[in-house]
């Protein structure tokens, strides 16, 4: 089994489902020719032609309304938001329009189409290239929203994406292109080549959505995580020696609300991990979760791993970012209480 | 039609959507959004897709004077260019947005068919009031559309007469009567004056249509009001609330369909 990176495994689900399904259609900014700015779709232009993968202008909200009324003829649109933070102009398309078609017609027409977008921070890409805006498509009735940590999932879990028959928001940690970085910032960069998770099939497969992986067990605290956090939590577990289970939450709506009771209540403890804001962000969500479902199991308060209500920075980047600095003492607390 | 304007047990929208706001699939009508300027560019999408597939159909899209202020219509203008798509883009002005004039909109500096100028689209501008004008003006466009030579806007002029909707009162922003004042004429009336003109309709034949689209509509009416209205007897299945906001019912929405329905059954 060939080892691909994040790119190279979201590349190739492109192209198991254009070749499999001749309803599939990419397009959007740089897509085309140039194959995207982090060349997710190089190739497949040359490979499936300029009528089913095309450039577009540069206006998200004109992407997204017309990848609405494609998926309403009957194709499957999937296409790329370049950057998440460039997702709002095409908030409204999504929000009032793509989440609700099928609810408002009564099932008479459905937009299966997929969203695509790179986002999160820890390349220094200041405040316009590096937000983590899942919690605003998560309060939306209407769309799942999956977050990839590894390549192996990143191509199943598009392949189901673009199968799935309702809109899908499907975010890249583009951190974790091209290798598996867990917050210590100061080591040299690890590529994917050796990790068992970049084993990738080259042929057809599906990850389900809404299911939770495991990806570390333990005993003492639950880490629930996604995208990028998910090593920060396993590398953190790590160096504090703390035995933690990591449940990569894959899908964030619907979330796997199975796996995230079962392994708290094993440890008892919880924490909360994500690099977005903080106040009325996703990890909120698990927290009230977490309580209602399984208070009587924990031990000690759920604790939440944040970014910082701030726009996110340029040069303070580690000082924003939720790595190990912030989540170690976390651990600790939510060992001790 | 009738069910969905009463939201009733025989609305086959399941009483989700404010009257008027049909759907009809069957057609090739699309769910009517009411938001203002969205379902611009999923005309233009669902245009492209057309010719994505090879497939000859056209769509036509709808917007009124005061929307194309919206981001939305410039965008479908955009990719309706850019990718030559199969679609007719109509903006209905009469001249009114609630309570807003045109020219708040951009009307008083230039026509709304002149926007067509800076995307490279033929624009037309029709006295909408003329049925006849409005037919040949909108088969010009659908023929350049099937010929594959992309998007026409098509200008279509005319007054709005009464209120926005029966809540509004034009009289608090326009002088009382300007309805009546429009010079371009009632559209039904002028069809009518033409055929009238022509020897091919005449008073008589018109009383009798009228009376029978009258019956007809009445007769609907009646018929959809034993179903129900929204005051009384409306779409009332509670799990339907939790239906179709995804293909599927996750986990959340089946715990809430069950709080719901606990609720109702409390009520009772």
């Amino acid at each position: 089994m060939p080892a691909m990176n994040m790119i190279e495994a979201l590349g190739s689900a492109h192209d198991v489902m254009m070749e499999r399904d001749p309803s599939v259609v990419v397009f959007g900014e740089d897509v085309g020719y140039f194959g995207g700015v982090f060349r997710v779709t190089a190739g497949l232009q040359k490979k499936y032609g300029k009528t089913r993968v095309f450039d577009a202008p540069i206006a998200e909200g004109g992407i997204a309304g017309t990848a609405i009324g494609m998926a309403l003829y009957g194709l499957r649109p999937v296409f790329e938001i370049q950057f998440a933070d460039y997702i709002f102009p095409g908030f409204d398309q999504i929000f009032s329009e793509a989440s609700r078609i099928r609810y408002r017609s009564a099932a008479e027409w459905a937009v299966p189409l997929v969203i695509r977008s790179p986002y999160g921070g820890g390349i220094f890409g200041g405040q316009t290239h590096s937000q983590s805006p899942e919690a605003f498509f998560a309060h939306m009735p209407g769309v799942k929203t999956v977050i990839p940590s590894n390549p192996y999932d990143a191509k199943g879990l598009l392949i189901a994406a673009i199968e799935d028959n309702d809109p899908v928001l499907f975010f890249e940690p583009k951190r974790i292109y091209n290798g598996p970085f867990d917050g210590f910032y100061e080591r040299p960069v690890t590529p994917w080549a050796k990790h068992p998770l970049a084993e990738v099939p080259e042929g057809y497969y599906t990850v389900p959505l809404g299911k939770a992986a495991v990806a570390r067990e333990g005993n003492d605290v639950t880490i629930l995580a996604y995208g990028t956090m998910v090593h920060v939590a396993l590398a953190t577990a790590e160096a504090e020696g703390v035995d933690a289970e990591v449940i990569d939450l894959r899908t964030i709506v619907p979330v796997d609300i199975e796996a995230i009771e079962a392994s708290v209540k094993k440890t008892g403890r919880c924490v909360v991990l994500h690099e977005a804001t903080r106040t009325a962000g996703f990890g909120a969500e698990l927290a009230a979760l977490v309580q209602e479902r399984c208070f009587y199991h924990l031990e000690a308060p759920v604790v939440r791993v944040t970014g910082f209500d701030t726009p996110y920075p340029h040069s303070l980047e580690w000082t924003y970012f939720p790595g190990p600095a912030r989540l170690g003492p976390a651990l600790r607390k939510a060992l001790e209480d | 039609m009738m069910c969905q304007v009463y939201s009733n047990k025989g609305d086959k929208l399941k009483g989700r959507q404010l009257p008027i706001m049909y759907s009809d699939r069957a057609r090739g009508f699309f769910s009517i959004s009411g938001n203002l300027g969205t379902q611009y560019p999923q005309a233009v999408g669902w245009a492209m897709a057309s010719a994505i597939k090879g497939d000859s159909r056209i769509a036509a899209g709808w917007i009124g004077d005061g929307a194309t202020a919206e981001g939305d219509f410039h965008n479908a203008c955009t990719f309706a260019a850019v990718y030559r798509a199969p679609v007719i883009l109509n903006i209905v002005n009469n001249q009114w947005a609630i309570s807003t004039f045109s020219g708040i909109a951009g009307e008083e500096l230039t026509t709304f068919a002149a926007r067509a100028i800076g995307y490279g689209i033929p624009g037309l501008r029709v006295d909408g009031n003329d049925a006849l004008a409005v037919y040949a003006a909108t088969s010009w466009a659908a023929d350049r559309a099937r010929s594959n030579l992309g998007p026409t806007i098509i200008e279509l002029f005319t007054y709005r007469v009464e209120g926005h909707s029966t809540s509004d009162d034009p009289s608090a922003y326009r002088p009382q009567g300007a309805g009546a004042k429009w010079p371009l004429g009632d559209p039904i009336q002028r069809l009518k004056g033409h055929l009238v003109a022509l020897g091919e309709w005449d008073e008589e034949r018109d009383r009798q249509l009228l009376d029978q689209l009258g019956e007809e509509v009445r007769t609907a009416q009646k018929e959809s009001e034993k179903l129900g209205t929204l005051g009384n007897g409306h779409y009332d299945d509670v799990s339907s609330l939790f239906e179709d906001v995804f293909e599927e019912l996750p986990w959340h929405l089946r715990e809430q369909r069950d709080q719901a329905l606990a609720e109702a059954e409390a009520k009772r």
